[in-house]
């Protein structure tokens, strides 16, 4: 039988990627943690401190859906971003 | 580094047990349908979900067009005809009985839609008098505006609304919770299911969820081959979760799985092959019929069927003279001369004419409805598209009146894989059902991706209500199974185990040690000694590696457990790859040690069941579910007659 202590603390460390798809305004933020409820990754973390926005424990794992976004209560307060190397290109029209 | 406590509650060994006549496992459109169709009929439903229902799955943040609603008013197709057509194009690799029933039921799915309040019909009048749009119904049409049986909708409205008809119904949903393993009774022929097992993935406690009737709809399988460790959530096309546990888990039960060796070069991946789905410039699927220019800005010419040159935007949209409709969609690559649509010149012939690279979707050169259509609607309501495309390219300056979207390579996906950089795409393999959508196992059923040769979002609405009427009807003639203490505490241990692992080996190794492992003895060439040798690999992961994996929290437990699902259905794979001794066209298969293609002797679905902890090998003939329409009508005269 696998022992499991039923009373220990449980920890979590950010998993750092050279993505950060997810940014906050911590000005706008009211901390609803609405975002972290409809992220369907689950990579958004509740702050231990209420009234702040979640923690993006697991960045890599962001499926770029949006959701955390088109949940979000306060325009601005969240931000999705793709990396870098998926930002196509795009020019003026050809005449 | 930054260390935080774990915000949610330590559940680790709490058991709960609850009960419902059916238990629905994965919250995505099917299992949504699935589960107000069983509560319809008045059964109690469980529903349970890894992630949050509300937007979980492939369609959580959209879907932009809904295809083979054949029973549409303004259709001018019959189910038969189109389901027909796909069987006919996809070589009979192809699932009868989910095209049929997509065809036949998926109107109804989306008339129920609209009655949750999802939007399906331009009730604005934004669309006004464009050519897609029937004005006295306001439906508007994608592709084929002849046909007119595939519809634009708005689909970011659509998981809101099934959520909340969820609660109205009753049903009971437990997200993040991952369903980890089915519960059966019996041996052989009365070998039954009777529930499943799932752990919170914040909390880690245990449910025991047994059920008279369990319906799996969890998806397909992923990061097989492709695997990124810094950018995890862009491997796949389909949501991070969703990598095939519901294939895992039905393999360990003694579920039949079919077409398992197919595998296609990569199609979508945006760790780096590729652009975001559909946010780089072309002109298929949400952005089909896109007007294309090269790097000169000269238009790139849409052909009929016949090589003719078609001159205005709207040709583009229109069946050839003589031909009643084409078919277009997210398995149709270039579809058979009979059923082929419109499409821009192939690129060698453009090479040879002098067009030049980068090419660019240039949508300031179609009609204004058109592009407004593309841009806004088709882009912003297809799923993953809202805020990272549409919002996004808007804030940095993008107006489809103004500027031009660069491709990328060659082909209209915007990608440059390798032959061994492979994935499940394109009608891939999956559970064998019957007509019931009911897999080997009595009292199991499976619909939406998990099905074999599935595709769409409206084909995961239409079987997933399918299979929660059928698993319904079946909940009346039969009591609740036992489950045994021994199963439980069996699964208990082997979910909770890496916690208990100190200093161990991170799942991201593991996955990334599996999806290389693929790519050296699955790629595009195979044979027997490089697959028994790719098992071999695996199989020493599976004994050697699995039992030092460890982790922190159930968060990343959920994700360890995912990599031991990929592990097995890697596995499964490169079984199903020995038994078909032969190569072939239409499942992508390349064998050196059999080379002849297609041989008629081999043209038949080989299936897949693990019996005794063993592989083995069934052959199904590949119109085993008979004429479409009459078998369907023979067991649907219910539903025909008005029942729900």
């Amino acid at each position: 039988m696998t022992k499991i202590d039923k009373n220990a603390e449980l920890y979590a460390s950010p998993v750092t990627s050279s993505a950060s798809p997810i940014s906050y305004d911590s000005e706008l933020c009211i901390g609803c943690n609405k975002c972290a409820d409809a992220c369907q990754v689950d990579v958004l973390v509740y702050s231990e401190n209420k009234g702040e926005h979640p923690i993006v424990m697991y960045p890599g794992e962001c499926y770029y859906c949006g959701a955390c976004v088109m949940e979000c209560p306060v325009k601005g307060a969240i931000k999705l971003r793709h990396p870098l190397m998926n930002q196509a290109k795009f020019i003026p029209v050809k005449k | 580094m930054s260390q935080y406590k774990w915000p949610y509650k330590n559940e680790l060994g709490v058991q709960e047990h609850v009960q419902a006549d059916v238990l629905v496992l994965g919250g995505g459109l099917a299992g949504c349908y699935a589960a107000i169709a069983a509560a319809r009929k008045g059964k109690s439903v469980i529903l349970v979900e890894k992630g949050a229902t509300k937007r979980s799955g492939s369609a959580g943040t959209g879907f932009d067009h809904w295809e083979s609603a054949c029973t549409n008013p303004c259709s001018t197709v019959t189910p038969k005809e189109i389901a027909e057509a796909y069987i006919d194009e996809q070589d009979h690799y192809s699932n009868g009985i989910y095209q049929y029933i997509t065809c036949r039921e998926g109107w109804d799915r989306l008339v129920d839609m609209e009655s949750f309040g999802g939007k399906i019909r331009d009730t604005e009048d934004e669309f006004k008098g464009a050519e897609f749009r029937d004005d006295e119904t306001k439906l508007m049409f994608a592709y084929d505006y002849k046909s007119r049986y595939t519809l634009r909708v708005w689909g970011t409205t659509f998981k809101p609304a099934l959520y909340n008809e969820l609660k109205k119904l009753g049903v009971k949903i437990y997200d993040r919770t991952e369903a980890t393993a089915l519960l059966t009774s019996g041996e052989g022929k009365s070998k039954r299911g009777i529930g499943a097992i799932g752990m919170n993935v914040r909390t880690g406690r245990l449910i025991v969820f047994n059920a008279k009737a369990t319906i799996l709809t969890m998806s397909r399988p992923a990061r097989v081959w492709l695997f990124n460790p810094d950018t995890v959530g862009l491997c796949e096309f389909r949501p991070t979760q969703s990598i095939g546990s519901g294939h895992a888990m039905g393999y360990r039960a003694g579920i039949e799985f079919t077409m398992m060796e197919k595998s296609v070069k990569g199609e979508f991946s945006a760790a780096g092959r590729s652009f975001p789905p559909y946010g780089a410039g072309n002109n298929h699927n949400t952005w089909y019929a896109a007007s294309m220019v090269d790097a000169r800005g000269v238009e790139i010419p849409y052909l009929d069927r016949d090589g003719n040159v078609l001159k205005s935007v709207s040709e583009r949209y229109y069946p050839a003279k003589g031909q009643k409709f084409f078919l277009k969609g997210g398995v149709i690559d270039e579809a058979k001369y009979d059923y082929r649509g419109p499409e821009t010149m192939p690129f060698d012939e453009l090479m040879k004419r002098g067009y030049q690279l980068p090419f660019y979707a240039d949508l300031s050169k179609m009609p204004e409805m058109e592009r407004k259509v593309i841009w806004g609607m088709m882009v912003g309501q297809e799923g993953k598209t809202q805020v990272p495309i549409y919002q996004n390219y808007t804030e940095r300056g993008f107006d489809p009146a103004k500027h031009i979207l660069q491709s990328y390579g060659t082909g209209w996906q915007s990608a440059a894989f390798l032959e061994q950089e492979r994935q499940l795409f394109g009608a891939p393999g999956g559970i064998l059902e019957d007509w019931d959508l009911k897999t080997n196992i009595d009292g199991i059923y499976a619909a939406g991706d998990q099905l074999y040769a599935s595709d769409c979002a409206g084909s995961a609405c239409a079987t997933g209500y399918y299979a929660g009427r059928k698993a319904a009807d079946y909940t009346g003639t039969i009591d609740f199974g036992k489950i045994a203490e021994d199963d439980i505490m069996a699964e208990q241990n082997r979910l909770y185990h890496p916690l208990t692992v100190e200093n161990g080996i991170d799942w991201r190794e593991l996955n990334m040690g599996i999806s290389k492992a693929m790519q050296n003895y699955c790629g595009g060439t195979k044979c027997k000694e490089l697959l028994a040798e790719g098992l071999d690999l695996l199989e020493s992961y599976e004994t050697d590696v699995v039992p030092q994996i460890g982790c922190q929290n159930p968060h990343e437990l959920m994700r360890t457990h995912e990599v031991m699902d990929i592990l097995e259905v890697s596995k499964m794979i490169l079984n199903a790859c020995m038994m078909r001794e032969s190569s072939s066209e239409p499942l992508h298969f390349i064998r050196t040690d059999y080379p002849e293609m297609d041989p008629e002797s081999d043209r038949h679905f080989i299936t897949i069941k693990q019996v005794d902890g063993k592989p083995v090998k069934g052959i199904v003939p590949h119109d085993y579910y008979g004429d479409v329409e009459k078998e369907y009508e023979k067991r649907n005269q219910d539903y025909i007659g008005g029942e729900l």
